[in-house]
């Protein structure tokens, strides 16, 4: 399978960086080119002109300490992340995640950003172009319809990145760059329910780092990934979850799920668990919660109800993990 | 395990390492893909989008008009059809009228480079009228007015096979024991690392040459020659060094019909590298099979009747399906004595990518149902799952219920072994919760005794040349498929000659230079090219000797690159002068293996016997999470009897890599479609193959039993080996957790749902 045909930039600056985006209309961005390489093959983007990151690690990337916050540049590669002193010690969850992405070459290509941005994925879009024009093609690209939910109108593709979630549960922001200037958006924010495109970034933007705030660091918290084999899996289902507790009551919790639609789900309405003892029952309540909001679908080539069958178990040892216990 | 010796010589025994190892390792070996020739084309084939169509039209008019592409090429330019099988020839190159898959060939382009040929390919209008589907076995066997494949006599049957052996219903009335069951055993792949790949040059006297990812270069050669009408002497068919095969490459592919189609054409060499996706639509994994199972047992615990029915889910064309229909009930009645037995196999043609060889050809799937239901059945009557297969144990120098000729049998050697090394004595049900073990055993042929097109000629041949040079060079015309027979070939020469490993040249699978050898499948090829090789290499110890001894005396001894004898010694290179003199012509000698006329006395009786049976036995342990159905098999003691372990290192790889190829198809193997027929995911993304994370704890252990007529005593090590896993894998989560698995593979949603039928039942595990 060969690539089409594209023409490689490499600035050496994100300034440069922007200024090629906005130069390129339907320029992309390649950072590690673990997602969009294959992507390409299977014809899945338009494109002419690629913009390539590497000059920018000078840039971004870092892990700093900022006062209390915890900065991650997009650069970071993911093998870094999964061994760095300062992520191990402060954010175990990230680093788990990290060390659970692909394998070893790739996780040393494969960059933070790239994996926030990572496009969703389902098993009727990442094919080749001749899979796809068998099947008839589908709504995230050259289709109008929806092999995975019947009459659906939205793309229901599923967000596959392992970082997410474990950012999202530690309430983690990113910073975008643009031509119009910088934002700081919550990763809470930045993710969209629409499989097409899943992230409220633009195609001339980029997202040049996370936030993690100071509280996070304190928090007790925990990463599961289910696959079916241990290494180079997209995941089944992503769980992550942070609490922090005081006198062993809950004084803040977050869960997410991930890998079941287009939008990494932070479990809502969880107000009323602050206060409660964080023990075993704290665990089977979140995870009964987490079934409830939860509904896999043939998105992902894992028995969807046998997914939604066993997440109980796995919120409850994960958040277990998490406490210690 | 215990680390490789290497040995200085490379003597039978040795551990001496592959000839082909360090080329492989630094990427200085030659693959197909590494072969490229000045103004040499790519080309890239267009596949059918529908299941089953009906095609109208083709129109490459658009294609051949684009920038950059030199030629197409349809169906109706070669469309003689071929097979491996002289009674199921059922595939043309690209399809003329008829498209039988997703995935199945059109046309072909020919560009200066592939991702023109590629982008060629979307212009090239194809009028398709779709045909209703045939997705499942049982599809086409209710739909026989729905034709899949015109080779079928009935409806869509490729082969049905029944046959028996003795009173089967009576035994199974007055049964003290007894299983019957269904069991399913999922579709599963190759998935060779190295895609399938083809080169052809054609040069200026017309003599086509095809290079070729193929383990079976004699019948590319065959079918080339006759698809494309060209005498065979004007087709030359060369195998590279091969990154896999496992059976996925035993079958003549469309790949090397259009390159050599299209090399005629434009006078160009021309090159097609199949892309992943392409490998899976080629196939020939393993058959889909459904069986309906009965194994009883009388009141000592004696296998007294074995009844199977099989439903074969073959795909699109036959490949070797015939042989599959056959191999599915002739080769499960070792190595326990049966007494009475009865199979009826069904092959059916479907609309899905074409079943074939994958290693464990055809018995792999019986054998697990059948070791499940020997534990189901042992169990009624209070049996050890080991003292059940000692107790059938059907010996050496005897004859199977179904005519079989069995000679050396090491299996009870295999059983003690594995039952030691895994503890099972005191471990076997005594684990606790959610851990256990299980055992398997299983028997598999040294090569078929009869060639698959009838002929009197030998079916392999080795030609091994020395010269004043000292160096010698063998011919061979036998597959390296990483089998390793190559070193082989260098070891035997070294075993009869006494020469120096590191001066033996071999020169194999190239019809033009080397002899012809039928192919590198059912475990034959050490067994069969090795007693060529032996007796050629004995042929030319002789002429040496007796040269020699005019120097140093009678009784002469061969012994790495020293000819000794009573009165002195002198170097291999003078020793070969001397003969070279003697001779007055080159010292060449040729050996040769012929066929033996075995197997039962009956219609098929010859199919599934083998000049020799090796035999494995395995104990898995596993442990399983009952709260999500999550297992994992933490380690397999696998024991195998080679018969002579001609180079230790070698078959402890093939143990190793049957035992992970096995536990792979019990993990997480399977070919999945949908509705259209469209298989899910052909990548190895979505088609998962475990790594080496999801690979358990290997114990290999050689038994060696001497057959008296293999090579040096040596019987079969490549494919054996693979059977029991899946079967003991299934015994161990019975004993961790009480549930019998039937289904393939052993997703942790069949084990939950299991788990939580025997919670309902009110079931306590036993022990």
């Amino acid at each position: 399978m060969t690539l089409p045909a594209v023409q490689v930039h490499r600035p050496d600056s994100v300034r440069d960086a922007l200024a090629l985006l906005a130069s390129k209309p339907n320029a992309r961005v390649l950072a590690g080119g673990t997602d969009i390489v294959p992507n390409l093959k299977y014809g899945m983007y338009q494109t002419e002109h690629l913009v390539a990151l590497r000059g920018l690690s000078k840039e971004l990337r870092y892990v700093r300490k900022d006062g209390a916050e915890l900065r991650l540049g997009a650069l970071c590669t993911i093998d870094q992340l999964s061994k760095d002193d300062s992520t191990i010690e402060n954010l175990p969850a990230l680093a788990d995640a990290c060390a659970q992405i692909a394998g070893p070459q790739l996780r040393r290509m494969g960059t933070l950003g790239g994996n926030l941005c990572l496009d969703t994925r389902c098993v009727y879009i990442n094919q080749s172009h001749f899979w796809r024009s068998a099947l008839g093609f589908c709504l995230k690209k050259d289709g109008t319809a929806c092999h995975v939910v019947a009459q659906g109108k939205r793309c229901v593709a599923a967000a596959s990145n392992d970082t997410a979630p474990v950012l999202l549960a530690l309430g983690a922001s990113v910073r975008i760059v643009g031509p119009r200037g910088e934002r700081v958006v919550p990763l809470a924010d930045f993710y969209l329910h629409d499989g097409v495109h899943n992230t409220v970034l633009e195609p001339d933007e980029l997202l040049v780092e996370a936030i993690v705030p100071a509280p996070a660091v304190r928090m007790k918290q925990a990463f599961f990934k289910l696959r079916t084999r241990a290494a180079i899996d997209f995941p089944a289902l992503n769980l992550a979850v942070a609490l922090s507790v005081e006198a062993d009551l809950v004084t803040a919790v977050r869960l997410c799920v991930s890998a079941i639609a287009a939008r990494p789900a932070l479990i809502s309405r969880l107000d009323d668990l602050i206060g409660k003892p964080a023990d075993v029952r704290l665990a089977e309540e979140l995870g009964r919660r987490a079934q409830k909001q939860c509904k896999p679908l043939t998105n992902i080539g894992v028995d969807p109800s046998y997914r939604r069958e066993i997440l109980p178990v796995l919120v409850r040892r994960t958040v277990l993990r998490a406490l210690g216990a | 395990m215990t680390r490789a010796r290497i040995h200085q010589g490379g003597d039978i025994g040795a551990r001496f390492p592959k000839v082909d190892g360090a080329g492989k390792a630094d990427g200085s070996g030659v693959y197909a893909d590494d072969i490229a020739f000045p103004r040499m084309l790519h080309a890239k084939i267009l596949r059918s989008p529908h299941a089953h169509a009906r095609i109208l039209a083709i129109d490459v008019s658009a294609a051949e008009r684009y920038p950059g592409v030199v030629a197409t090429l349809v169906g109706a330019e070669m469309p003689a059809k071929y097979g491996v099988i002289p009674w199921t020839h059922d595939e043309q190159a690209l399809a003329t009228d008829h498209v039988r898959f997703v995935g199945d060939e059109v046309a072909c382009v020919a560009a200066l480079d592939e991702r023109t040929a590629e982008e060629a390919l979307r212009l090239i209008r194809v009028e398709y009228q779709p045909l209703p589907a045939l997705l499942s076995a049982e599809e086409a066997l209710a739909h026989p007015e729905i034709k899949v494949n015109e080779k079928a006599k009935v409806g869509n049957i490729t082969k049905q096979v029944k046959l028996e052996f003795g009173p089967v219903d009576e035994a199974i009335a007055s049964a003290a024991g007894m299983a019957r069951e269904k069991y399913s055993y999922a579709g599963s792949t190759h998935a060779p690392i190295e895609p399938h790949c083809a080169v052809a040059r054609v040069d200026g006297d017309g003599n086509l040459t095809v290079w070729s990812s193929t383990q079976i270069p004699h019948y590319v050669h065959r079918e080339l020659s006759r698809v494309l009408g060209l005498l065979p002497a004007k087709v030359r068919v060369i195998q590279p060094l091969l990154g896999g095969a496992f059976g996925g490459k035993s079958d003549p592919f469309s790949l090397e019909f259009c390159v050599a189609k299209l090399a005629l054409k434009t006078g160009r060499p021309v090159k097609i590298l199949f892309t992943r996706e392409e490998v899976f639509y080629a196939h020939r994994g393993r058959h889909p099979m459904e069986m309906d199972l009965t194994v009883a047992l009388d009141a000592k615990g004696r296998i007294s009747a074995v009844d199977n029915r099989i439903l074969i889910d073959g795909g699109a064309y036959a490949s070797f399906g015939m042989i599959t229909a056959y191999y599915a009930g002739q080769l499960l009645t070792g190595p326990y004595r049966f007494g009475t037995y009865r199979f009826d196999s069904k092959r059916m043609y479907t609309n899905k990518p074409p079943c074939g060889p994958k290693r464990g050809h055809g018995s792999v799937q019986p054998r697990f149902a059948f070791e499940v239901a020997l534990d189901e059945a042992a169990e009624k009557l209070g049996l050890d799952p080991i003292e059940v297969r000692r107790r059938n144990f059907i010996g050496e120098d005897v004859q199977t219920v179904n005519g079989q000729r069995i000679t050396s049998n090491g299996f009870l050697k295999c059983l003690d072994l594995v039952e030691q090394a895994s503890g099972w004595k005191d471990r076997h049900g005594k684990l606790g919760p959610g851990r256990g073990l299980g055992v398997a055993g299983s028997m598999y042929i040294s090569g078929t005794a009869y060639p698959v097109y009838p002929n009197e000629m030998p079916q392999s041949g080795v030609v091994v040349k020395l010269d004043r040079s000292g160096r010698v060079a063998v011919f061979s015309g036998a597959s390296d498929i990483g089998q390793g027979v190559n070193t082989l070939l260098c070891q035997i020469a070294c075993e009869e000659l006494g020469c120096d490993p590191r001066e033996v040249t071999v020169v194999a699978a190239d019809t033009d230079l080397t002899p012809v050898d039928m192919g590198a499948y059912s475990s034959r090829v050490t067994f069969m090219n090795g007693l060529a090789a032996r007796e050629a290499c004995e042929k030319l110890a002789q002429k040496l000797k007796a040269a020699a001894s005019t120097k140093v005396g009678d009784d002469v001894e061969l012994e790495l690159g020293t000819v000794r004898g009573p009165r002195g010694s002198i170097s291999f290179t003078e020793a070969c002068q001397l003969a070279e003199a003697v001779e007055g012509a080159p010292l060449v000698a040729t050996g040769g293996y012929r066929t033996q006329k075995l197997g039962g006395d009956y219609r098929g009786g010859t199919i599934g016997a083998s000049p020799a049976y090796s035999f494995t036995a395995h104990v898995a342990e596993v442990e399983v999470d009952e709260e999500t159905g999550i297992w994992k098999v933490t380690r397999i003691w696998a024991a195998h009897d080679c018969g002579k372990a001609l180079n230790p290192t070698l078959v402890e790889g093939q143990i190793e890599g049957s035992v992970y190829m096995g536990a792979a198809e019990a993990q997480m193997e399977e070919m999945v479609y949908g509705p259209q027929g469209l298989l899910f995911g052909p990548s190895l993304l979505d088609y998962r193959i475990p790594t080496s994370l999801d690979t358990p704890m290997i114990d290999a252990l050689i038994v060696e039993s001497h057959d008296p007529n293999g090579p040096y005593g040596a019987k079969e090590a490549g494919e054996g080996p693979l059977h029991p896993a899946i079967p003991a894998i299934a015994n161990a989560i019975y004993d961790a957790c009480g549930i019998r698995i039937r289904e393939l593979p052993f997703y942790p949603q069949r084990v939950l749902r299991l788990l939580k039928e025997r919670a309902q039942r009110g079931e306590r595990r036993t022990a």
